[in-house]
């Protein structure tokens, strides 16, 4: 919303100054997006007089001036035509910034003489396009400042112009009367009340007006208008087109600059049609049926769906309503006899057409917020009447269907209950005087909210006007007590707990931690099992986001294919956050997910450097779990999804609860994200951990023997295809009591295994720890047990002992 | 029997034996079963007690005073072995070290947990919510109803619905607020909560990202007012912008979920494009806030009548820039590696009160 300043003191008597005045609007509500003050560009110049002037020795279209200042005489050279003495000018000194010229002026000399500042012209200025000559003013003193001559001369130029903020619940700020009302209830000055006259209209009005009864309910409960015969329309006065222009709007024609000029004064959205060019004599706001094509004001044609309300003459649709005028039947300069409407219209009727059609304008966005319902006629009266006196003509009386709706109401102020809630002290008399300056009418505690204040539907709505007449801004904070007494409990759930717990792992463990766009590309959340229409966005922002994400490493893997172009090709990116599984709330759940590219160290003289593989993968998967208080054994299985590579990946779980996957991502999904270099990654269900049966944190008590430890290694000779978990499993299964932990130290596959053991042979080393706890084991001891575990290898393997 | 020939012939061979053999040959010659000493030591038997015990105390002068030197030589020569040794054993300690993984906790995150922190000491706790909402959470229960115009200002991203599905469909939470009504429903009042998380918007442009995060505050009980909020919000960004003075502007304003409802700004310099809190004379809106809506509270199953309180919510992202002075909201989602070493902070790094939010 924007208007100028001169434009709000027609409503609001004040001496404030624009400073107070933009301070108020904000600390209202009304927050101040801009201000442009065209005076301050202007502030440094002043009036001079020019006393002498006389050709330039060295050009011919130069004058030397002498020129009478408030800093006295000067020498100014001067190229203007009409530089001459005796004329009064608008003097620019040195060190002045001159706008319309981009120049801060220095101290020149023009072919050898000097010159001591410049005398503008009007577009020098930017006051306006003329750049024939030099200002000549018709008065003013030397010294003067310029600005001040302007404000008494050419207000209309120094017009400070203010850019509010409304929010949805005000359009009553939607009019500058509306603004100044909450001006003056602040106390900055006094609200000039709107008088309106009394209109006699001489003749009967040609064109009848007739609501559809399916629209009097709701979509148009009020329709009024006149006819105006014998207007002259054409450019509307200068002072309308300058208000008009400094709020950004294109003066038309006196008619139509009107009804802008009620849009924005007073809140009243209007309408003129060319009586000529309505035909059949009667207008009629009826539900489109469909079909009907509207060509709009804004030269656009328009195809209106069922229901939609128009404004129709017996030539077809005029009119949309409360939205946008048509083009057939607008006002021309050529207009002579003008019908006026001004009329209710629904908030959500019109916002839905609005919306529907995608047509932005003054009035849809006054009307789908609401306007006054009971200034529909006074509105149209005091239009009449700007018209009679602009336009001439002889007005007819009112055409009218329907009546204002009553929107009487009140709610209890209970002004203990105000200071309860506001936590200020604001005397009742002040919340009643505050409510009582914005036009609600006070019967006992009752309050009545004036007809342009639809928003106020509730008590806690006169708390909310009392506190912002009030500011704000004067509050003072006022501690707040503690919820409970005493050390306070932990206030994170366990699986908060976990979410964090799994990032500063993962973090530790070497991962850059990312956060990457919760929805992908289609093809995308394909590759990860994803890109139903469940979880497709209905109205994406680009096609690169149209799915919910079903697993973050789609995002990883983007993010690592923009770091590759940038020349970083070993990468350790993670992401803690939510997968979706469906398009139903809480169709999600959190994934701790981790993928490592290239190499798993820069090349160093040490020989660190290696390419990244599944084991690094599983060993970060494994802590991750550790972390979240996984059991120290789970199974692993080979039941993975479609993105993994189906031979080296594998799934960590507990029966059917799958826990983590790790291993390297599937060659074609590396493919399609174009990742340069081995891959491997693990994806951890942060949520499918087992939580602990027990929560206590004692530890269970620790049995220490004092017994040596022994270390016997065994290798066998298996089928490739055997898996090592089956060899260790086996071998711990050989004796519970005593085996203490079996370990893989090495393995012995491919040609030259097979060479030495057979053809689809390899050989696994284990280590296996014996701790004994009653007595020391004899050798004896040592030869009974590693014979159970050759026995249960071989048989759980298939292999044997290698020789 | 004069020792003194002999003493001065055995501490001189120790010193002049050049290396552990020599020496040990010294050893045997003086000391051994054979040695000269070891032997005049045994005919000390055949002497006469008066004899035997002037010579024999001087022969184990004699003796303790050559196993010293022996010792002590001995000692020298596998110093002197060892300092050769070292003087070989030369390594370039300039060299690159072994690599040792180093990651990093993302911005946002770590100020989650700064946010977590700070609210858990004035009791709040930890609220969440889902990601795709409901309209009736997103909008209805928050007095915004269908048509309300505050709806669109929402730019709200909207899930498909299937054919033959009349719900209205579903949408990507526009804001943290839903949780209110969730916690509310769930809790009942008294309650304090917050809730941080990812939220949605369909904008793109220099300052805005279509997905972002927010933390929603929340606390209701019998007398809370807003003047408790004002206070609650000075301590947090006093807390939050390890500043020791804050001071906040609160703006009339509007939300339909709260009423009244006030645009907070916090009072900033910016002094070479630095941003400095809590001085200068420039004003930053920072969050939207207010006292809980009657309506709203109704829609959670609170009682207006029994229970009032306010709600607040935070632009996450917006208040990481600020505090950590990173220039473009669209770098937190892109990934860039080098981004996320420069702004990222370390595992360790948990932030808490005792020890400081930011180390």
């Amino acid at each position: 919303m924007k208007f100028t300043l001169s434009w709000l003191k027609d409503h609001l008597e004040t001496d404030a100054s624009l400073a107070d005045i933009e301070y108020a609007l904000t600390d209202l509500g009304l927050e101040v997006e801009e201000t442009v003050n065209p005076a301050a560009k202007l502030a440094p110049f002043t009036i001079a007089k020019v006393l002498h002037a006389e050709q330039h020795p060295d050009a011919d279209r130069l004058r030397v001036c002498k020129v009478l200042t408030d800093e006295g005489e000067k020498q100014i050279v001067c190229g203007a035509p009409n530089a001459r003495a005796g004329i009064t000018v608008v003097l620019c000194k040195p060190g002045d910034y001159v706008p319309g010229i981009d120049t801060t002026l220095g101290i020149g000399k023009i072919r050898g003489v000097e010159s001591h500042g410049m005398m503008a012209s009007e577009r020098e200025l930017e006051l306006s396009d003329e750049h024939n000559g030099i200002i000549e003013l018709p008065s003013g003193e030397v010294g003067q400042k310029f600005i001040d001559w302007l404000a008494i001369n050419r207000p209309g130029t120094v017009d400070p112009m203010i850019h509010i903020k409304i929010t949805p619940n005000r359009p009553d700020a939607l009019g500058i009367h509306g603004i100044a009302r909450d001006l003056a209830a602040r106390g900055l000055g006094r609200l000039k009340a709107v008088e309106v006259p009394a209109i006699t209209g001489s003749f009967p009005s040609p064109i009848r007006v007739e609501i559809d009864p399916a629209l009097r309910e709701k979509g148009c409960p009020h329709f009024a208008g006149r006819l105006i015969r014998g207007v002259k329309n054409g450019p509307s006065p200068a002072w309308m087109q300058q208000r008009l222009k400094a709020i950004g709007l294109r003066p038309i024609s006196t008619l139509v600059d009107i009804t802008n000029y009620f849009t924005f004064g007073l809140n009243r959205p209007l309408h003129v049609f060319d009586a000529d060019k309505v035909s059949g004599g009667v207008l009629r706001i009826h539900p489109a049926q469909g079909g009907e094509e509207f060509l709009a004001l804004d030269g656009k044609t328009y195809t209106l769906r069922a229901g939609m309300m128009a404004i129709s003459d017996e030539a077809g649709v005029e009119s949309l309503a409360g939205i946008m005028g048509g083009e057939v039947s607008g006002c021309s300069d050529d207009t002579v006899n003008v019908f006026l409407e001004s009329a209710y219209w629904d908030p959500i009727t019109t916002a839905t057409t609005g919306r529907a059609l995608k047509i932005n304008s003054d009035a849809r966005y006054r009307f789908e917020r609401g306007v006054d319902p009971a200034f529909t006629l006074p509105g149209l009266e005091l239009a009449t009447q700007m018209i009679l006196d602009l336009c001439g003509g002889e007005a007819s009386e009112l055409a009218v269907d329907g009546a204002a709706i009553d929107t009487t109401r009140s709610y209890k102020l209970d002004p203990a209950r105000v200071i309860s809630l506001v936590g200020m002290d604001i005397p009742e008399a002040e919340q009643r005087a505050t409510l009582t300056a914005l036009g609600f009418t006070l019967n006992g505690d009752m309050a009545t909210p004036p007809s342009w204040r639809p928003d106020v539907l509730g008590e806690a709505d006169l708390v909310e006007e009392v506190a912002r007449v009030a500011s704000l801004t004067k509050l003072v904070g006022k501690p707040l007590r503690r919820a409970a007494a005493g050390v306070p409990k932990p206030i994170l759930t366990p699986l908060q707990q976990r979410e964090k717990t799994a990032r500063r792992t993962i973090a530790m463990l070497g991962y850059n931690e990312c956060v990457t766009y919760s929805f992908i590309a289609e093809e995308a959340a394909k590759l990860f099992g994803g890109g139903q229409d469940a979880v497709r966005v209905e109205n994406p922002i680009s096609s690169e986001m149209t799915h919910l994400r079903p697993d973050l490493l789609a995002g990883l893997l983007k993010a690592a294919e923009r770091n590759q172009s940038r020349g970083f090709m070993d990468l350790a990116l993670a992401e803690i956050g939510p997968a979706f599984t469906g398009g139903e709330p809480g169709d999600q759940h959190l994934q701790a997910t981790g993928l490592l590219i290239g190499s798993n160290a820069p090349r160093d003289p040490h020989g660190s450097r290696r390419p990244v593989d599944i084991y690094d993968a599983k060993a970060d998967a494994e802590a991750v779990l550790a972390a979240l208080g996984a059991p120290a054994r789970m199974q692993i299985t080979r039941k993975v999804a479609d993105w993994w590579h189906p031979g080296r990946s594998g799934v960590i779980g507990l029966g059917p609860n799958v826990m983590a996957t790790f291993g390297e991502i599937h060659p074609k999904v590396l493919r399609a994200f174009d990742i340069k270099g081995p891959a491997v990654a693990f994806t951890v269900r942060v949520a499918n951990v087992p939580y602990p049966k027990v929560k206590t944190p004692t530890r269970p008590a620790l049995t220490i023997s004092d017994l040596q430890a022994v270390e016997r290694d065994f290798a066998f000779v298996v089928d490739a295809g055997v898996e090592a978990l089956t060899a260790v499993n086996a071998a711990q299964g050989a004796d519970k009591t005593l085996i203490e932990s079996v370990r893989v130290f090495d393995q012995f596959t491919g040609e030259k295994a097979e060479a030495q053991m057979g053809a689809g042979k390899k050989s696994i080393a284990l280590t296996v720890r014996l701790q004994p706890n009653d007595k020391t084991l004899t050798e004896a001891d040592i030869e009974a047990v590693s014979a159970k575990i050759v026995e249960k290898v071989s048989k759980a393997t298939g292999g044997a002992l290698r020789g | 029997m004069d020792l003194t020939e002999l003493r001065g012939k055995y501490i001189e061979a120790v010193a002049k034996a050049a290396d552990e053999s020599s020496l040990e040959e010294v050893r045997l010659a003086a000391l051994g079963k054979k040695g000269e000493i070891s032997l005049l030591m045994a005919t000390l038997g055949k002497m006469s007690p008066e004899e035997r015990k002037s010579q024999g105390a001087a022969l184990n002068v004699l003796k303790t005073e050559i196993d010293a030197a022996l010792r002590a030589k001995k000692q020298g020569l596998a110093d002197a072995a060892l300092n050769e040794r070292l003087k070989s054993e030369w390594l370039d300690v300039t060299l690159t070290s072994r690599p040792r993984p180093m990651g990093t906790i993302h911005p946002v995150s770590q100020v989650m947990d700064e946010l977590t922190a700070i609210f858990a000491d004035m009791g709040f706790s930890v609220a969440e919510g889902p990601q795709v909402e409901s309209d009736w959470y997103n909008f209805d229960a928050l007095n915004i109803p269908p048509e309300h115009p505050a709806r669109q200002e929402h730019d709200t991203f909207f899930m498909h619905r299937a054919e033959g599905d009349d719900r209205p469909p579903h949408v990507l939470r526009t804001h943290t607020s839903p949780v209110q009504i969730r916690a509310m429903t769930e809790k009942g009042a008294p309650i304090r909560v917050i809730a941080p998380g990812r939220v949605y918007r369909m904008d793109m442009d220099q300052t805005h990202t279509p997905m972002f995060h927010q933390v929603e505050g929340l606390c209701i009980d019998r007398d809370i007012s807003m003047a408790n909020l004002k206070w609650v919000l000075e301590e947090f960004c006093r807390a939050f912008f390890e500043v020791d003075k804050v001071e906040l502007r609160f703006r009339a304003s509007h939300f339909p979920f709260t009423e009244p409802s006030a645009e907070v700004d916090i009072r900033y310099s910016n002094v070479g494009g630095q941003l400095r809190i809590g001085e200068g004379d420039k004003w930053m809106e920072i969050l939207g806030s207010g006292m809980v809506h009657p309506k709203v509270l109704q829609a959670a199953g609170v009682d207006p009548n029994e229970w009032q309180g306010f709600a607040f919510g935070v632009g996450i992202d917006r208040i990481t820039m600020l505090k950590y002075g990173i220039p473009d909201l669209r770098s937190f989602f892109e990934g860039d590696l080098r981004w996320l070493r420069h702004y990222g902070f370390s595992a360790l790094n948990m932030p808490d009160l005792p020890g400081g939010l930011s180390r």
